[in-house]
C-alpha cells in the first residue's frame, strides 16, 4: 500500500429534500483514501454510506465540497467528463450484480471496453484476462441466468476491473450470497488488492467482511470516524 | 454491432408483448395501406385522364342529352383534333348486382381518343366491321369467363329491353391505371334501335369527348364549344377530362375526407400502442439504463437502445404489414371491381407506410429515451434488487 492518497475528500456535504424537509445525509466530511488501500465504509442504514460511495465514484453530486480522485477534481467535471471519468477510472460492484441479462458473461465484461476505442481482438484479450483473473473463463458463454450468484458477482468483477480502473466501488458486494460466495468474493476482492494493487472502498453491513479491509470507516449521522480493526 | 445485438436481444425478452405490438403495428399498416388505396382508387379516373381530352355535356345536367348533330359543329371549331361520342347505357348483365361501365359510342373516335386501351388490329377491325359488336376490358371478361365470339345481353334500364351484343374484342390497359372494367358497344347500334322503337329519343348523346391539338389550347376550346352553343336548344358546358371526373370525386367527397380521417386515426392509435409497449419496456429497464450510465454510456447510447428497438419492432410490423397490403389489395380489387375498377398499391402509399412506420417508432420511444436519459443514476440503481 502507497501512502500518497489516491482520493482526498474535503468538506463534503449532501443533503436530500423529502416534501419540504431537507435532510443532511453527510456533514462537511473529509477523508484520504491510499492507494492500494482496501478501506470498508460501515454504519447504520440511511447513515449515507451508498450517498458517500457514489460521490466518490462519481455518480452523484455533493451540495459543497471537493473530491479529487488521482489529481482529478471530479466535482468540477461536466456530466459528459465526468462519464468518460468514470469509464477509464472506476470499477463498480454491486449489490445485485447488475449484469445485462441478455448478455453473456463475456458480452458483459466487454461492455466498458466499447467505450474505449480498443479493437476486437485486444477486447477479447482484455476480457480474457479479466475471466481469468475471477476464474470463469470456462463461463465465458453462459447467460447471467445460468450462473449461481457468486459466479454472477466474479463477472460482475471482471467487468469492474477489465479497464484497469484506477478505483474499484462496491456497495454491498456480498448482500446476496450465501456464506461461501462471499467467502470466495472476499477473498478475490483482497487478491485485486494484494496482487494487482488495486484500490478498493467498499460499504459493508457484514463485520466479517469488512474484516478483510485494512482501513474501516464508520459513517454515523454525517459523521465520519476511522475504527481500529480490533473493535469488528 | 454490440448495440444491434443488444436491441435485437432486448426486442425479445418480452416475446409475447414483442409479437402482439408487431401483430399491431402489421394490422395498422395493412389497414393504412388498403385506406390509402381506396383513396388512390377514388382518384383513378382522374389520375388516368388526358390533359388533351374534354368532356361536353348538357349545361344543366349530365343526364340530358345532346343532339348528335353538334359534332360537326364541334369538329370545326379550331383546335379540335378529334371528336366523339357516347352515352351512358346503364345495363345489367343477368342481375343487378352484376354492375359496370357500360357505354354506347362511336367506336373509331372513341379508341382513337383513348389509345390507352390496346385492342390487337384484328379485333379491333372485327369491332369496327359489326355493328352488334362490343369491346370488354380484360378483368370485365375475366369476372364473367367470357371468350371472343361470346354472345353478352345486357338488360337496358335507361334504354328498356335486353340488348344482344357479341363480344369481338378483349381490350387490354396500357399501365395498371387503366380501367379494364369497362364494357362499349357502337352507338349507331343503340340509336338506330331506338329509332324504331323510341324515335323521340333518337339522334341524341349523352356526352361528347374531344381531342385537342395541343394541350395548352384546352381552355379557349371549352370556352369556343360552349360559346358555339349559347342560346341553343340544348347549351352545353365543356371541361377538361380531369375536371369532369373531379366533379364526380366532389360528390362523394365527405367519404373520401372521412376515409382520410381514419387512415390517420389508425396511426395514432397504433402510436399509442408502441408508445405504450416502450414505456413499459423503458420503465423495467431503468436500473439496467443506470448501470450503462454507471460504466461511462452517454445519453445518445441509451436514447440508441430505446429508439433502436422501437425501430426494430416497428420495422418488423410494418414490413409484414407492407407485404401483405398486395395480396390483400388483390382480393380487395377481385371482390370491389364493381366499385373500384382500378384498386393498385400505389408507390406513395408505400412511402406513406415507410414514413408512418417511422413516425411511429419515433413519436413512441421519444418519452421513454427521455426518461432513461434524465434519471438519476442513484434512483435508477435503487429499482434494481
Amino acid at each position: 500500500m502507497d501512502d500518497t492518497p489516491i482520493v482526498e475528500i474535503r468538506k463534503l456535504s449532501k443533503s436530500y429534500r423529502r416534501g419540504n424537509q431537507i435532510i443532511s445525509v453527510l456533514n462537511e466530511i473529509s477523508l484520504d483514501i491510499s492507494r492500494g488501500e482496501f478501506m470498508a465504509l460501515m454504519g447504520p442504514s440511511g447513515s449515507g454510506k451508498t450517498t458517500l460511495l457514489n460521490l466518490i465514484a462519481g455518480i452523484d453530486r455533493p451540495d459543497s465540497g471537493t473530491i479529487t480522485v488521482g489529481g482529478i477534481d471530479i466535482t468540477a467535471l461536466s456530466e459528459t467528463e465526468l462519464a468518460r471519468w468514470r469509464a477509464s477510472s472506476v470499477g463498480f460492484i454491486f449489490q445485485f450484480y447488475n449484469l445485462i441479462p441478455v448478455l453473456t458473461a463475456f458480452e458483459n465484461v466487454e461492455l466498458p471496453l466499447l467505450l474505449t476505442g480498443l479493437s476486437r481482438k485486444d477486447r477479447r484479450t482484455h476480457v480474457d484476462m479479466a475471466l481469468r483473473v475471477v476464474n470463469l473463463s470456462d463461463r465465458m458463454d453462459h447467460y447471467p441466468g445460468q450462473l449461481s450468484g457468486g459466479q454472477q458477482q466474479r463477472v460482475a468483477i471482471a467487468r469492474a476491473v477489465v479497464t484497469d480502473p484506477m478505483i474499484l466501488v462496491a456497495d454491498e458486494p456480498t448482500g446476496d450470497l450465501d456464506r461461501v460466495s462471499a467467502e470466495e468474493i472476499l477473498e478475490l476482492m483482497e487478491r485485486l488488492v494484494h496482487e494487482l494493487g488495486k484500490t478498493i472502498i467498499m460499504v459493508t453491513h457484514d463485520p466479517r467482511a469488512a474484516k478483510k479491509a485494512h482501513v474501516i470507516q464508520y459513517l454515523d449521522k454525517g459523521i465520519l470516524n476511522a475504527h481500529p480493526q480490533a473493535d469488528f | 454491432m454490440r448495440i444491434l445485438k443488444l436491441i435485437f436481444k432486448n426486442a425479445f425478452r418480452h416475446k409475447l408483448r414483442t409479437f402482439l405490438t408487431v401483430l399491431g403495428v402489421t394490422i395498422a399498416i395493412l389497414a393504412f395501406g388498403l385506406l390509402r388505396t381506396v383513396i388512390s382508387a377514388w382518384y383513378a379516373g382522374v389520375e388516368a385522364s388526358s390533359a388533351s381530352r374534354l368532356v361536353t355535356r348538357n349545361s344543366v345536367s349530365l343526364i340530358f342529352p345532346l343532339p348528335v348533330s353538334y359534332k360537326e359543329k364541334i369538329r370545326q371549331i379550331e383546335g379540335v383534333k378529334v371528336v366523339s361520342f357516347g352515352s351512358w347505357f346503364g345495363g345489367i348483365y343477368i342481375d343487378e348486382k352484376n354492375f359496370f361501365a357500360n357505354y354506347a359510342v362511336e367506336p373509331k373516335t372513341y379508341l382513337q381518343l383513348y389509345p390507352e386501351f390496346v385492342i390487337p388490329e384484328g379485333q379491333k377491325a372485327a369491332f369496327f366491321r359489326d355493328r352488334k359488336s362490343a369491346v370488354a376490358g380484360y378483368k370485365l371478361a375475366a369476372k364473367y369467363g367470357w371468350k371472343i365470339g361470346d354472345m353478352i345481353t345486357l338488360k337496358g334500364t335507361i334504354f328498356p329491353g335486353n340488348w344482344d351484343f357479341v363480344l369481338r374484342s378483349i381490350y387490354k390497359g396500357r399501365d395498371e391505371t387503366v380501367d379494364e372494367t369497362a364494357f362499349f358497344f357502337h352507338w349507331d347500334y343503340l340509336n338506330e334501335t331506338l329509332k324504331q322503337k323510341a324515335p323521340g329519343r333518337a339522334d341524341q348523346v349523352g356526352f361528347y369527348m374531344i381531342g385537342v391539338t395541343n394541350p395548352n389550347l384546352a381552355a379557349d376550346v371549352a370556352a369556343e364549344i360552349d360559346k358555339t352553343f349559347k342560346n341553343s336548344i340544348a347549351e352545353t358546358l365543356t371541361e377538361t377530362e380531369k375536371s369532369f371526373q373531379l366533379g364526380f370525386i366532389s360528390m362523394s367527397e365527405a367519404i373520401v375526407v372521412a376515409i382520410q380521417l381514419v387512415s390517420f386515426v389508425i396511426i395514432i392509435i397504433i402510436m399509442a400502442v408502441v408508445a405504450n409497449t416502450m414505456a413499459m419496456t423503458a420503465r423495467e429497464r431503468i436500473g439496467e439504463y443506470a448501470v450503462f450510465k454507471t460504466l461511462g454510456f452517454g445519453s445518445f447510447y441509451i436514447s440508441a437502445l430505446i429508439f433502436g428497438e422501437s425501430m426494430f419492432v416497428t420495422t418488423i410490423g410494418s414490413a409484414i404489414g407492407i407485404i401483405l397490403t398486395f395480396p390483400a389489395a388483390e382480393i380487395f380489387s377481385k371482390k370491389l371491381s364493381t366499385f373500384f375498377p382500378v384498386f393498385n398499391v400505389a408507390t406513395e402509399t408505400i412511402y406513406m407506410d415507410i414514413l408512418a412506420s417511422f413516425l411511429v417508432a419515433s413519436v413512441a420511444a421519444v418519452f421513454p429515451a427521455w426518461r432513461a436519459v434524465n434519471i438519476r443514476i442513484a434512483d435508477g440503481l435503487r429499482r434494481i434488487g
